[in-house]
């Protein structure tokens, strides 16, 4: 069916309304993942390494496990090897190799956190006293946390199994630099040499964190019969249950994986820490198990986000057109290889039409956590980098930097530097609002900048299973298989009555465990709106083809005679006398004239959409402590359509202040012997409620003519942007460009310092 | 070691529990009483989701010591609600989606409250101020100050 | 940990004894915000808590003429509570109330905040400039000392084995005076101070400063009195040579580190910088007297 996406007159897509589980959230009903009890369970806790690189030489469990109340111990002897030989399962792309030494460390630790042993016992109290009786013996190897150093032929190597993959084959030598991705169209010696213009600058930015307040929980019972239920706060039980299964060699049937609510995750918990350490305790001990980080444990041993190292060269002409772009990044992988390189490639410089481009973005191992996706991976870094790099040409180029966009914007039929061909999108349009909106046009005043940036993603697809059924008395339940963070529960509700045509507080959604519903992928990629989404309009439509069916079946006319249409069954005019009926009638009949109705839907969704966020924020410094204050922030994004405006809102105002986070004040401390120095939300400086102002939020919808609605993701394209423009206000108020990140007082004071300074010395 | 005794007051009932002298409340609560409505983000007085209400007071739970509790009031999330009529700073949440994990919400909202207990008209700085012991992740906290200035309006309406 | 004892005594004399019995595995217990902190991240193992709160002198405020006594259990909510207090010690209040965030404030008191001793503690500067001086009691009796002699390093204070603090005095103020504490901190809510300054001045009828007291907090191992203050200000009015001066004093006065909260550098900087808005500040409220 082909999306007709002209029409707005809409019942329930786009109206503010109640989301489904908001009661058990405001009551504090909703149970998240440390909110489960199971009789009879017992307590993990994990003993970490205090190194950051150091060989394992021997483990001594022997005292732990003689202390009373200690039920099991385990080490890596416990958890299957796999050899890196084996390809990576697919559909979550991980490296089992990878994965196993991760949750728990093998021969060698790689970072400051990384998990040694664990231990159940009948107490958290027991289990915190017995991880401390463990003895190991560690050979402390020197370590590396640069990325640019990491790749290089000095640096200390983590694994001496990994070679840097190329078009060319493997490297002689082991390399911490595991692949590069290069992306690269036209000429750039031509581009460069085109330019009136050219710019070369440097960028640095430090790991962050995702930051969610409910940190990492899980339950696992295993019984007699080799199967496990796990209960645990995830953005995907299914990817959970498949890597749970495929490390400890299970049937993937056998596991059942229940989500709880989920206090956050941004990417963050995509994948599993103590999931798979939990079910082996539950197997040995034959109890539950639950098992729980503590902050500093989310800190230490959690994947955050990559750092980054960029050199970048952009060439413009006096007209303002972008000639040539080329970035060279260095992306912190973290203890094992997986740094988002791919994403940055196809994000960098895309949403510009520059005929010579190339970005190469490169793949390093360090010894810091492995890293996790983090709202829109790989992108932000980027353009921090290029739009920082474009802001600087539209100064000396004499341009306003909304029009420096606009001259070289993409438009449908474009591609991004990867090849993804655009198709219908919206970037103009954001730019149009932004130039027109009054926070574009207000004056500033002493000490203080304006910032603008541009940001990119697209949002993903994939497989989504969908279940829903009507009952007798006409109300609907729409399962899916998607861990609900941010409202999309919401969201289904209103698509399935949209199409259904009744009220929604009649249809009941709910996120479904892993044994009652289909594979569907992670609440991540901004693709559940999109993608579980198509998956509740095909299941309903299923149900209202049923419905068709047994009205064309009770008036005794042909199906093709039967309309759905505001949630009736309509007969065609050419029968007279006969009265539409509605759905909770016909839902009524439906067991007693054929069975019960229902529809499902199991898609790989593609048409992948590609939104444009564009950021515009005021600061003001104090010129003496360089401190910055946030004044005013405008999100201008191209949301496709607004199935529920409030949560979409809400997305783009928290993109925005984890942005102001990341450019201003969050960063990963390490000591010299990288050792993480803040382990808690009081060195960790993420932004309080009286650090930022109130976000607009201008929602742009030029629809996805890919889905029946016109959704794009909306939940990072947000993010992309965001540091960017910070950190362009700062740099604005300043008067003088900026390089790394975050942007933390004593770094700003001594960029408002070099600038008295110059000034001084030109007087 | 022997536990303590104690009998306090929650949410308007009596209640008692035993406790190790170094069990915070917020363990008391959760571990010893099952009422998992006050969240653990950090357990150190760093991001307030564990903020309840102690002799009229907003704390950390994770900040206070379950020994301490002889006698005393303690209002948690369990009890904003009366019976089944929501507090107008919990409907005005709803109303505003000023949650989205809501994993915060408890804590905002026992801080909220005491914060309107205490200044009935606060202006959108007291109010970003009043909530600065609150970490939010998901929101940007712009629709939690919108709701609570509404409830707060609401509530002076009211009388 | 399980064997960790609780006592609540309600006099002085109660307390002084189980601390004494115990020994150094014995901490006062008053809002905990430190101390629950630290045993949560397992810093420290006490085996007896010995809860202040219960005894009546460390919950009381006094104001006479001569002078204020604050009980050491006094939390931060109740000091921004106390009326005649905030106007006439503002500058001791606001530097308590501005430990933590208003859950924390519940519970911090003036006395733990002290006694903690953190280099970077909010209620230091300020009362060293206020020129306070802290009651103990203990195994022999009761005895007074100088703020700015109670704190001897990081985490360290001049308390004997079985001693506790009980209250603060505060000296009649002279005429026309004003106190002030400021603090930087790279967020406006919920840090430790990266540097802070209390500042406490009273002025001449004729408008020029009669006394000064200046200290920073967070630049040194303990806070410090800024030596000279007396010196620059003292006669004089607040102009750009003098406050240039004290500037340079605070700098002076600085031995900060690198950490993850600040660099000597900017330490530095910025604790001159203070030191200037805080005596400004200072100055605006004894004129207003």
């Amino acid at each position: 069916m082909a999306n007709d996406n002209s029409t707005t007159n809409y019942q329930w897509v786009g109206k503010r309304t109640r989301r489904p589980d908001g009661v058990d959230k405001v009551t504090g009903r909703a149970r998240y993942g440390d909110d489960m009890m199971v009789p009879g369970m017992l307590y993990a806790k994990i003993l970490r390494s205090p190194h950051a690189h150091a060989k394992i030489l021997s483990i001594d469990t022997s005292k732990a496990s003689a202390m009373k109340g200690v039920k099991a111990v385990l080490t890596s002897a416990q958890i299957p090897d796999h050899p890196l030989s084996e390809p990576p399962y697919a559909p979550i792309i991980n490296d089992m190799h990878d994965i196993s030494r991760n949750v728990m460390a093998r021969d060698k630790v790689f970072y400051d956190g990384h998990a040694v042993a664990a231990v159940a016992a009948t107490s958290e109290r027991i289990a915190r006293e017995a991880i401390k009786l463990i003895d190991v013996e560690y050979e402390i190897l020197p370590h590396v946390l640069d990325p640019r150093e990491a790749a290089g032929p000095d640096a200390p190597v983590l694994h001496d199994d990994q070679f840097t993959y190329s078009a060319d084959g493997l490297s002689e030598k082991p390399s911490n630099l595991f692949r590069s991705i290069t992306g690269h169209r036209g000429d750039l010696e031509k581009g460069f040499a085109d330019a009136d213009v050219i710019i070369e600058r440097e960028f640095t930015s430090e790991p962050v964190h995702q930051g969610y307040i409910e940190p990492l929980a899980c339950i696992a019972t295993a019984s007699e019969d080799n199967c496990v239920e796990l209960w645990t706060t995830t953005q995907g039980h299914f990817v959970i249950r498949a890597l749970c299964a495929k490390l400890l060699n299970m049937d993937l049937a056998k596991i059942r994986v229940t989500a709880s609510e989920i206090g956050g995750g941004f990417g963050g918990k995509n994948t599993v820490y103590g999931e798979p350490v939990a079910i082996r305790l539950s197997q040995m001990t034959g109890r539950p198990v639950r098992m729980v980080m503590t902050r500093t444990e989310v800190f230490r041993a959690s994947g955050p986000t990559v750092g980054s190292r960029t050199i970048i060269k952009m060439g413009a002409k006096k007209d303002g057109t972008i000639t040539a772009a080329d970035a060279e990044t260095w992306y912190q992988a973290g203890a094992f290889k997986g740094a988002p390189v791919g994403r940055a490639v196809e994000t960098y410089f895309s949403s510009y039409t520059i005929k010579n481009a190339r970005a190469c973005v490169h793949d390093v191992c360090v010894n810091r956590p492995k890293v996790a996706a983090y709202r829109a991976p790989g992108a932000p870094m980027a353009a921090y980098a290029a739009e920082g790099v474009i802001n600087e040409l539209a100064v000396k180029l004499g341009m306003d930097p909304v029009d420096l966009r606009m001259k070289n914007a993409v438009r449908e039929g474009d591609e991004s530097l990867m090849g993804s061909k655009y198709g219908q999108i919206g970037l103009v349009d954001v730019l149009e609002k932004v130039k027109s909106h009054a926070h574009y046009a207000a004056p500033l005043g002493k000490n203080q900048g304006r910032g603008f940036a541009l940001g990119y993603w697209m949002h993903g697809g994939g497989l989504s299973s969908v279940s829903a059924h009507l009952l007798d008395d006409g109300t609907v339940t729409v399962a899916t298989g998607n861990p609900d963070i941010g409202g999309s529960r919401s969201s289904m509700r209103v698509m399935a009555a949209e199409e259904l045509g009744i009220d929604i507080e009649l249809i009941k959604p709910i996120v479904a465990d892993t044994g009652s519903m289909g594979y569907s992928h992670l609440t991540a990629g901004s693709r559940t709106t999109f993608a579980t989404g198509l998956a509740v309009i095909n299941a309903v439509r299923e149900i209202i083809e049923k419905l068709r069916t047994l009205a064309a079946k009770k008036w005794e006319i042909p199906v093709e005679d039967v309309s759905w249409e505001a949630g009736l069954a309509v007969p065609s005019t050419s029968h007279n006398g006969l009265q539409a009926l509605s759905l909770k009638a016909l839902a009524g009949m439906a067991t007693k004239m054929g069975g019960a109705i229902a529809g499902h839907s199991e898609i790989n969704a593609g048409g992948v959409g590609a939104a444009f966020s564009a950021q515009l924020v005021d600061v003001e410094i104090d010129p003496e402590t360089g401190f910055v204050t946030p004044l005013r922030y405008t999100v201008v994004q191209d949301v496709g359509r607004a199935i529920s405006p409030d949560y979409v809102e809400g997305q783009l105002q928290g993109g925005a202040v984890q942005g102001i986070g990341w450019a201003l004040n969050e960063a990963y401390i390490y000591d010299d012997q990288a050792r993480l120095q803040n382990t808690g939300f009081l060195d960790y400086r993420m932004p309080v409620a009286s650090d930022v102002p109130m976000i607009d939020t201008v929602l742009v919808e030029v629809p996805n003519p890919n889905h029946p609605y016109g959704v794009r993701g909306v939940g990072e394209p947000c993010l992309v942007s965001a540091p960017a423009a910070v950190a362009n206000a700062v740099e604005n108020a300043i008067g003088k460009t900026m390089s790394s990140l975050p942007m933390s007082p004593p770094i700003v004071l001594k960029g408002i310092e070099q600038v008295q300074a110059s000034q001084v010395g030109s007087d | 070691m022997a536990k303590h005794h104690i009998t306090t007051n929650i949410n308007g009932d009596e209640v008692d529990f035993s406790c190790y002298a170094g069990q915070t409340l917020l363990e008391v609560l959760r571990t010893e009483l099952g009422m998992t409505g006050t969240k653990n983000g950090c357990g150190s007085g760093d991001c307030g989701a564990c903020t309840v209400i102690v002799n009229g007071r907003p704390v950390n739970a994770c900040l206070v010591l379950g020994v301490e509790l002889e006698g005393a009031d303690v209002e948690t999330i369990e009890g904003m609600a009366e019976g089944t009529t929501l507090h107008p700073l919990q409907q005005k949440f709803l109303d505003h989606a000023a949650l989205q994990c809501g994993i915060c919400t408890p804590g905002i909202l026992n801080m909220a409250k005491a914060l309107l207990e205490k200044n009935p008209n606060p202006t959108e700085t007291e109010v970003r101020y009043g909530l600065a012991g609150n970490l939010c992740r998901c929101t940007g906290y712009d629709k939690i100050v919108r709701a609570v200035m509404d409830a707060a309006a609401e509530m002076r309406a009211d009388g | 940990m399980a064997d960790l004892k609780y006592e609540s005594p309600h006099t002085a004399e109660a307390c002084v004894a189980l601390l004494a019995a115990e020994g150094k595995m014995a901490k006062v217990f008053a809002g905990g915000t430190d101390l629950l902190v630290q045993m949560h991240e397992e810093m420290i193992e006490p085996t007896l808590l010995v809860d202040i709160k219960n005894i009546a002198e460390t919950r009381e405020i006094n104001i006479s003429s001569d002078g204020v006594r604050i009980g050491a259990a006094v939390t931060g909510a109740e000091l921004g509570e106390h009326a005649e207090l905030k106007a006439l010690w503002p500058g001791v209040v606001e530097a308590v109330e501005l430990i933590g965030s208003y859950q924390v404030q519940g519970r911090a008191t003036i006395g733990g905040n002290l006694c903690n001793a953190s280099p970077a503690a909010d209620s230091v500067p300020a009362l060293i400039a206020a020129a306070a001086t802290v009651c103990i009691a203990g195994p022999n009796g009761i005895r007074e000392v100088a703020v700015e002699d109670f704190t001897t390093g990081p985490g360290k204070t001049c308390l004997a084995p079985g001693e506790f603090v009980t209250s603060l005095a505060f000296p009649p103020q002279p005429e026309r005076y004003g106190d002030a504490y400021l603090r930087f901190i790279p967020r406006t809510e919920m840090d430790i101070a990266v540097v802070g300054a209390g500042a406490g001045i009273s002025l001449n009828v004729d408008g020029t400063c009669a006394t000064a007291r200046l200290a920073l907090g967070a630049v040194s191992p303990t806070a410090k009195l800024i030596e000279n203050a007396a010196d620059i200000l003292v006669g004089k009015r607040l102009d750009d040579d003098v406050l240039a001066a004290l500037s340079k004093a605070a700098n002076d006065t600085c031995a900060p580190i690198d950490d993850k909260r600040g660099t000597i550098e900017f330490r530095t900087k910025v604790a001159g910088v203070l030191a200037c808005r805080a005596v400004k500040i200072a100055w605006q409220r004894a004129e207003n007297k």
